[in-house]
């Protein structure tokens, strides 16, 4: 109502635009375009390049890693496998040389046995030997012996004889 | 409004809002430049500025509340806005879009902030100069695309038609892009803003009113009142919705006048 200078028509016209509100309109976006443009566009693309990157990076960090896990895993099985690998071949080897060793103490135990056999059957073979040699000796004697008493006392009967041949014994027995 | 006028003044002398309310005396004397409308368009500008200062000064990758308030903002001009309709060479018009949502949607919401109430974008000064801004600038990025010739000769003669209907097509086509666009552009966002805080005016003036008049009328006035809470919860929407709509439709413009075709 107190625009005196307007006309009547132009105050109840609302589509009628005021020089003040313009040139205010003008100057104020132009102010607000230049502050966000120069201030705050500039700081948010910042913010996004730096969070893309960091994020980017980020992941192909991580892709880093799980390529080098990956890696690692493999190498790991390979070594673990070679690992069995060995561990078999040692067995193999151990298996192999065991039974050597078990061939090789049986063989030895067989000849020990067989030299220890040998040797007793020497031995015996050596004192039968002996015992033959001091037998006949003995019996050669004993048979001489019996024979003088025989051709000694006079063989006429069966018991006589027998008699002499008991006397004979028991003293051997005696003599023992 | 004439009716409702008579009716009410047959009562009690109701005065009915009417455009008379937008045109706020200047606060200082016969300065014309120290009206309400024109404070509130400073404000706005200065409480713009200073929310985006502070909310981008750090850039920070992990943004703070503040960051991400003033970023989600950005963002949804940036991206839903700017590089949905303009494709690759939106960068160059992030700038202006963001400063027009953020301009229109402070200005408009303003008429529904206490004490402040009232739209400076009902006042159709403003929306003029912000569609004069759209205007010239995406004649500007259309005539640098394709030069002078083949951009007027693209509005005027829309390639792929028969030749007679140029006698009707061209003038539509001239009347749309001069005329039209930069016409609907400042008068939707004007006649909303007009219009929701003339029908605020009303339920809420009016509540006031009915509620000084006798008893039938003040067990009327509660619901003029809930009307006009309700209301300003629409108009909520329609501020936002209008910030949108006119900043769309430039990104829209500006892509039109950089395709190739049109």
């Amino acid at each position: 109502m107190q625009f005196v200078n307007l006309a009547e028509a132009e105050k109840l016209n609302p589509l009628i635009p005021h020089t003040a509100e313009l040139v205010v309109g003008f100057v104020a976006f132009s102010l607000l375009f230049i502050v966000l443009r120069s201030k705050v566009v500039p700081m948010f693309e910042k913010a996004f390049t730096e969070r893309t990157n960091a994020i980017q990076g980020g992941m192909e960090r991580a892709e880093q890693a799980q390529l080098e896990a990956q890696r690692a895993l493999v190498q790991y099985n390979e070594q673990l496998s070679k690992a069995r690998e060995e561990a078999q071949t040692l067995r193999e080897e151990a298996r192999v040389q065991g039974s050597a060793i078990i061939e090789e103490l049986r063989t030895k135990a067989q000849e020990e046995a067989a030299r220890i056999t040998a040797t007793a059957h020497a031995s015996i073979e050596a004192e039968r030997q002996q015992a033959i040699t001091s037998l006949r000796g003995e019996v050669g004697a004993l048979a001489v012996e019996l024979a003088s008493k025989i051709v000694g006392e006079a063989l006429d009967d069966q018991a006589r004889q027998s008699r002499v041949v008991d006397r004979f014994l028991d003293d051997l027995e005696k003599s023992k | 409004m004439r009716s409702l006028a008579r009716l009410s003044a047959e009562g009690e002398g109701f005065v009915p809002p009417s455009s008379n309310d937008f045109n706020l005396p200047p606060i200082f004397g016969d300065n014309a430049y120290t009206t309400k409308p024109i404070f509130m368009v400073f404000f706005s500008v200065i409480l713009i500025s200073v929310f985006f200062i502070a909310a981008s000064r750090k850039a920070a990758i992990v943004p703070s509340k503040l960051q991400f308030a003033g970023e989600s903002i950005y963002a949804f001009v940036r991206n839903d806005l700017a590089r949905d309709v303009i494709g690759h060479e939106f960068m160059r018009f992030v700038p202006y879009l963001f400063t027009l949502f953020t301009f229109i949607l402070t200005n408009n919401i303003f008429g529904i902030v206490p004490l402040l109430q009232f739209p400076a974008m009902s006042r159709v000064s403003f929306p003029y100069v912000l569609a004069v801004f759209t205007f010239v600038i995406f004649h500007y990025v259309g005539i640098r695309k394709q030069g002078i010739g083949k951009y007027l000769k693209e509005i005027m003669f829309m390639p792929g038609v028969p030749k007679p209907v140029y006698i009707l097509l061209t003038p539509i086509e001239l009347a749309t892009f001069f005329l039209v666009r930069p016409l609907t552009l400042s008068l939707r966002l004007f006649a909303n803003m007009f219009a929701g805080h003339l029908l605020l005016l009303v339920f809420i003036m009016g509540g006031d009113h009915l509620f000084k008049g006798v008893i039938g009328l003040k067990l009327v006035s509660p619901f003029a009142f809930a009307f006009g809470i309700g209301l300003t919860f629409f108009e909520f929407m329609v501020q936002c919705l209008q910030a949108y709509i006119f900043t769309l439709l430039t990104a829209l413009y500006i892509a039109g006048a950089l395709a190739d075709e049109h």
